[in-house]
């Protein structure tokens, strides 16, 4: 997948978990962006991104990730 | 909904649980309303998100109390004003192997290792009697899972300072509490993990992430159960199923194939499958679970099929059977009518999709589960938690034989020309009084299983009517009812509240299937009885409308009240002024007291 399609399926994954389809998100995205994206909400997501791309973060990834940017380039390297 | 039903995806619960509670609300189900707190051990978050989708599933719409994070001895133990007036109905204990506190050294004396398995117990046996005790409550508590590493090997089962030797202990001790007292309830978690595969319940990630010590993945499993003991101490159990026969419960068509070659017995592979799935069936008859038959073929044919030599099933463990051409949907609706119980209360058992989907589609309140591999029948039907038990009442034994005995009342009615002839031939005597410790479970039963034959639809949990009992400003009635047939066991309740001279009726219900039996008056006669003695002189009826009670409409006034108010959506009041004169109006039962 290239990182434009990353995003897109992204996209999707943050609509159905913030169950809000107007979510659009970018390199610069954080948790202070979305309203719900609190650190509980924060392991569904993780749950969900890893089901979405088949891959598994690990815990410094998960606690480190500054922004949407960060996660995408995990992804691309892990993918 | 399908997506909460079994085998449901985990991961799409999880990912779409905000859109599917959305979906849940905008339903037009009835829901009944209940407080439930969670003390937790851990991280409980998700586990109070997803336990309320399936609860709003069942019907049940929960008000959540949480707890901090792993305070929940804290909590029970100490003063707590949240939770007074939170006023929980349930509260569920969720703590798991993360809390114990002391396990077994090596090198301990036998003495040593159960001073250590007693103080790991008392600490939880103070929290349940503090709790019952403070909030009259019912309460579910997970028993242990088991570590994920094992010290000694295989030897930590049977040496007395292995830990899977400690919880063992500790959830046999779990299980002799539970065994003394009604209201209280164990999550079997021990059995769910391993079900699950103990690794992945107890992936360490999430522990260490996020202090769940039941991985997130796994929650909904977890909570799925949780949400089947809260609904059956609700009685919303399913009561019956209604069963398809060729390709469910023997392999073949008897129609095509004969009877001689259905695949049944011991003798071969697919034999073996549709016997073992037979005695499972019948285990449920022996638990109170009503069989119907609901099958596409000449009734001659599947009745010579239950004949069938390898046949653990018989004609005579059913109590409907339907054997026709006609729609399936129309055999459930006449199957459900016969029994007088609602469609949403059996469970459709059928190899064919093409069936379930004309019931999904025409009856879409009833559970289809997929039957499709005849070998994970069981399976299939077993975790999906249509009968989870809570308490046994006596009469949930001999059920399937009170809906014989009605049947047969139904013949005897056709052969009397005169209704009063008929109620006399029944020989009825009834017992009515206070609400005695060995009705507890029935009365509480009733009182959430009755829809039709209900006033107020108040629901009740067994720990709020054992409350109620014991309250001396309560008039609490409830009427048991048997004639020449046999026991049809407690069928009516009435819960009154004293106001020094006035007595307003919380709760009036009946069961339907002695419905036109003179059970009512008999009620009445006591209730009126009850009152003189306190010297009440009005009596207030309550009717509140439900989408199921309009048959109780006019309930009061039939029992001579009047009505006083009714408002556009159709409350009414009534009231009753007692008087001397008051004549008794059961003519047809004779009454114990």
């Amino acid at each position: 997948m290239t990182r434009e399609e990353i995003f897109k399926a992204l996209d999707e994954v943050f609509e159905e978990v913030f169950d809000d389809e107007s979510i659009h998100v970018t390199d610069e995205t954080t948790a202070d962006d979305i309203e719900d994206w609190d650190s509980l909400e924060h392991i569904n997501l993780v749950v969900a991104i890893e089901n979405r791309f088949g891959i598994k973060f690990n815990m410094s990834e998960v606690t480190s990730m500054k922004n949407v940017g960060e996660m995408v380039d995990i992804i691309l390297e892990r993918q | 909904m399908k997506e909460l039903e079994y085998p449901f995806d985990s991961d799409y619960i999880l990912k779409k649980k905000k859109s599917l509670k959305k979906e849940l609300l905008a339903s037009n189900k009835q829901f009944i309303t209940k407080n439930i707190a969670i003390l937790g051990g851990s991280t409980t978050s998700d586990i109070k998100l997803i336990l309320e989708l399936f609860l709003l599933n069942y019907g049940i719409k929960a008000s959540f109390y949480e707890s901090e994070y792993n305070k929940y001895f804290e909590d029970a133990m100490f003063p707590n004003q949240e939770l007074e007036t939170f006023k929980p109905d349930i509260i569920f204990i969720h703590t798991t192997n993360k809390n114990i506190i002391h396990y077994p050294e090596l090198g301990d004396t036998e003495a040593e290792v159960n001073a250590v398995l007693e103080s790991e117990y008392e600490r939880y046996e103070a929290i349940w009697e503090k709790l019952f005790q403070t909030y009259h409550c019912s309460i579910i508590q997970n028993n242990f899972d088991y570590p994920t590493y094992r010290l000694f090997g295989n030897k930590d089962a049977t040496d007395i300072h292995g830990k899977i030797n400690f919880i063992t202990k500790l959830n046999m001790k779990f299980a002799e509490y539970a065994e003394t007292k009604q209201n209280f309830f164990i999550n079997d978690i021990n059995y769910q993990s391993s079900l699950y595969g103990l690794d992945k319940w107890a992936d360490p990630f999430y522990w260490y992430m996020y202090k769940y010590a039941v991985a997130v993945p796994a929650i909904p499993s977890l909570s799925f159960q949780v949400a089947n003991i809260i609904k059956a101490i609700l009685g919303k159990n399913k009561k019956g199923f209604v069963l398809d026969l060729d390709n469910t419960l023997w392999g073949g068509i008897v129609g095509d194939d004969g009877v001689e070659n259905l695949m049944l017995g011991e003798e071969t592979s697919e034999g073996q499958v549709y016997t073992d799935f037979q005695k499972y069936i019948l285990e449920h008859k022996k638990m109170g679970i009503i069989l119907n038959i609901n099958s596409k073929n000449e009734e001659s044919n599947a009745i010579a099929g239950l004949r069938h030599i390898d046949s653990i099933l018989k004609p005579e463990d059913f109590i409907v059977i339907k054997a026709n051409w006609n729609p399936k949907s129309n055999n459930f609706k006449e199957i459900a009518q016969e029994l007088n119980i609602g469609t949403d209360s059996l469970v459709f058992v059928d190899d064919n999709p093409a069936e379930r989907a004309i019931i999904n589609q025409e009856l879409p309140e009833v559970s289809t589960p997929n039957m499709e591999i005849p070998y994970r029948y069981i399976e299939m039907l077993d975790h999906s938690g249509f009968f989870e038990v809570t308490n046994f009442s006596k009469d949930d034994f001999n059920k399937t034989e009170m809906y014989k005995e009605n049947a047969k009342r139904n013949q005897l009615q056709k052969s009397f020309t005169n209704y009063d002839d008929y109620l006399k031939s029944l020989n009825m005597e009834a017992e009515i009084g206070r609400f005695t410790p060995v009705y507890m479970a029935r009365i509480a039963q009733l009182t959430n299983k009755s829809n039709q034959f209900n006033l107020t639809t108040k629901r009740y949990t067994q720990a709020e009517i054992e409350e109620t009992a014991q309250d001396q400003l309560h008039i609490t009635l409830y009427g048991k009812l048997e004639d020449k047939f046999g026991d049809n066991g407690v069928v009516s309740v009435v819960i009154g509240k004293q106001d020094k001279k006035r007595l307003d009726i919380d709760l009036w219900i009946m069961s339907c299937r002695v419905l036109k039996r003179d059970m009512e008056y008999a009620m009445m006669d006591s209730l009126v009885e009850q009152c003189k003695k306190r010297g009440i002189e009005e009596i207030y009826g309550y009717y509140y409308p439900t989408a199921k009670n309009s048959m109780v409409k006019e309930f009061y006034g039939l029992q001579g009240f009047d009505k006083i108010s009714e408002d556009a959506e159709g409350n009414a009041i009534w009231k009753f002024e007692i008087n001397e004169t008051y004549e008794k109006k059961n003519k047809f039962i004779k009454v114990e007291e």
